[in-house]
């Protein structure tokens, strides 16, 4: 499975998003599921599924999918 | 890096020319506050030579007025102060300021506890996000700390008893290596303090980063001093930070220092500590009001704010680290603080 379909796994699981959701186009906020909390599960699912560690900065920069799909590849996650 | 690193004379210098654009930035952009500026007798134009000159406006202020520097249609989150129905104060956030603020909070803690996210025990209740949709001020205190941490582990149940289970396994698994702990100060001493001290807990690799004021404690004759004292002595807690800042200074973060000599400021930041009566900046050791200063706010004129908590400055560029180092010791009476805010008004009327 490549890359962006994985994470997008992980967002639909995460955030418990309902089908037909654009998740690629997705930002922090911009739908009810992708609140706050929200946040903290989806960070901790990606950090599960990819077995990385994101720190402080990255956390709070994770603003859409985009940015999130960016940082996997910045932490040279496999494509 | 850290922003605990500047001594008072360049926070000073690099203070004073960054509020003043602050000032007419705010001052072209919110009518409600130029009209404020200019009752004051704070015109267009005039010079400041001192931080403790610019004009402040008391933090009351922001529950009866609209005081914001952005578009309606740029208003991105509205943060509002606990309190009850209808006094509360309102803090408008566009996009970037709500960015920024996290950027801040994580740059000032990341002087105590690093960058990498650790461990993260928290002296509260999953309860308190059963309702997701609103929040209580604890509940939105809690969830913005969260960010630091991982392995979200809370410390009583949802029935807000403590539950040590939770507690050992967090340590079994964790307690080896630092750890975060965050919490209510009085909170964090009734039922984290308590708890570890019947059950052995062996804290001495936490780092604790707790706020909130000593108010609730002060029939158990707990204060700073006695709260580091136990918690180390019955629990080998070392690390050991309390924190200030409030809501209508969002992001702006006054953090303890290391050996526990009182709260400091960060690098774009500043207390000033004023006599109740004349408004004159007071001497070190003499208690006042706390005025806190700020270059953060950019989308309210929140940079400079008469709080109404009472304070003192213990020393300037004496401590742990430089610049100003103070208490907080506790809040203005009401009628007082309602005086403060009444002088204020009569001036500006």
């Amino acid at each position: 499975m490549s890359l962006t379909d994985r994470l997008h796994g992980v967002f639909v699981d995460a955030l418990e998003l309902p089908e037909g959701t654009d998740v690629e186009n997705l930002t922090y906020r911009g739908i009810e599921q992708w609140d706050s909390l929200g946040h903290m599960t989806l960070v901790a699912a990606i950090e599960d599924e990819f077995d990385v560690q994101l720190d402080t900065e990255q956390v709070i920069d994770m603003s859409s999918f985009k940015v999130a799909l960016d940082m996997l590849r910045g932490l040279s996650v496999d494509e | 890096m850290t922003l605990f690193a500047l001594d008072q004379a360049a926070r000073e210098a690099r203070l004073l020319p960054e509020l003043v654009e602050l000032t007419e930035h705010h001052r072209a952009r919110s009518p409600e506050y130029a009209r404020l500026l200019a009752s004051l007798g704070h015109l267009p134009g005039r010079r400041y030579d001192r931080v403790a000159d610019l004009p402040w406006l008391p933090v009351r202020l922001f529950k009866h007025h609209v005081l914001k520097s952005i578009g309606d249609d740029e208003v991105f989150k509205v943060l509002t102060s606990s309190g009850t129905t209808g006094d509360v104060s309102r803090i408008y956030l566009d996009k970037e300021a709500a960015g920024v603020q996290q950027k801040m909070l994580s740059a000032t803690l990341s002087a105590v506890i690093g960058t990498k996210r650790l461990p993260m025990l928290l002296v509260d209740t999953k309860a308190l996000f059963k309702n997701r949709t609103s929040f209580s001020a604890r509940g939105a205190g809690v969830l913005g700390l969260m960010n630091f941490g991982r392995d979200h582990t809370f410390v009583l149940d949802e029935q807000e008893r403590p539950d040590p289970d939770a507690v050992r396994d967090f340590l079994g698994r964790h307690g080896d290596q630092p750890f975060l702990i965050f919490g209510f100060t009085f909170m964090t001493w009734l039922y984290l303090y308590e708890l570890a001290r019947e059950h052995r807990f062996d804290l001495s690799n936490g780092i604790l980063i707790h706020s909130g004021g000593w108010k609730k404690l002060v029939d158990r004759a707990v204060d700073n001093a006695e709260f580091r004292r136990r918690f180390t002595a019955d629990t080998g807690l070392r690390r050991i930070h309390n924190f200030y800042g409030m809501v209508e200074q969002i992001g702006t973060t006054f953090l303890e220092g290391p050996d526990g000599g009182g709260l400091y400021c960060p690098e774009f930041a500043d207390v000033i500590v004023r006599d109740p009566h004349t408004w004159a900046e007071v001497p070190v050791g003499t208690p006042g009001v706390v005025q806190v200063v700020s270059t953060m706010p950019r989308s309210y004129p929140g940079h400079l704010l008469l709080t109404e908590d009472r304070g003192v400055v213990h020393g300037v560029d004496d401590g742990a680290w430089p610049g100003k180092r103070f208490s907080i010791l506790g809040r203005l009476p009401r009628a007082e603080a309602r005086g403060c805010s009444d002088t204020f008004a009569e001036a500006a009327a």
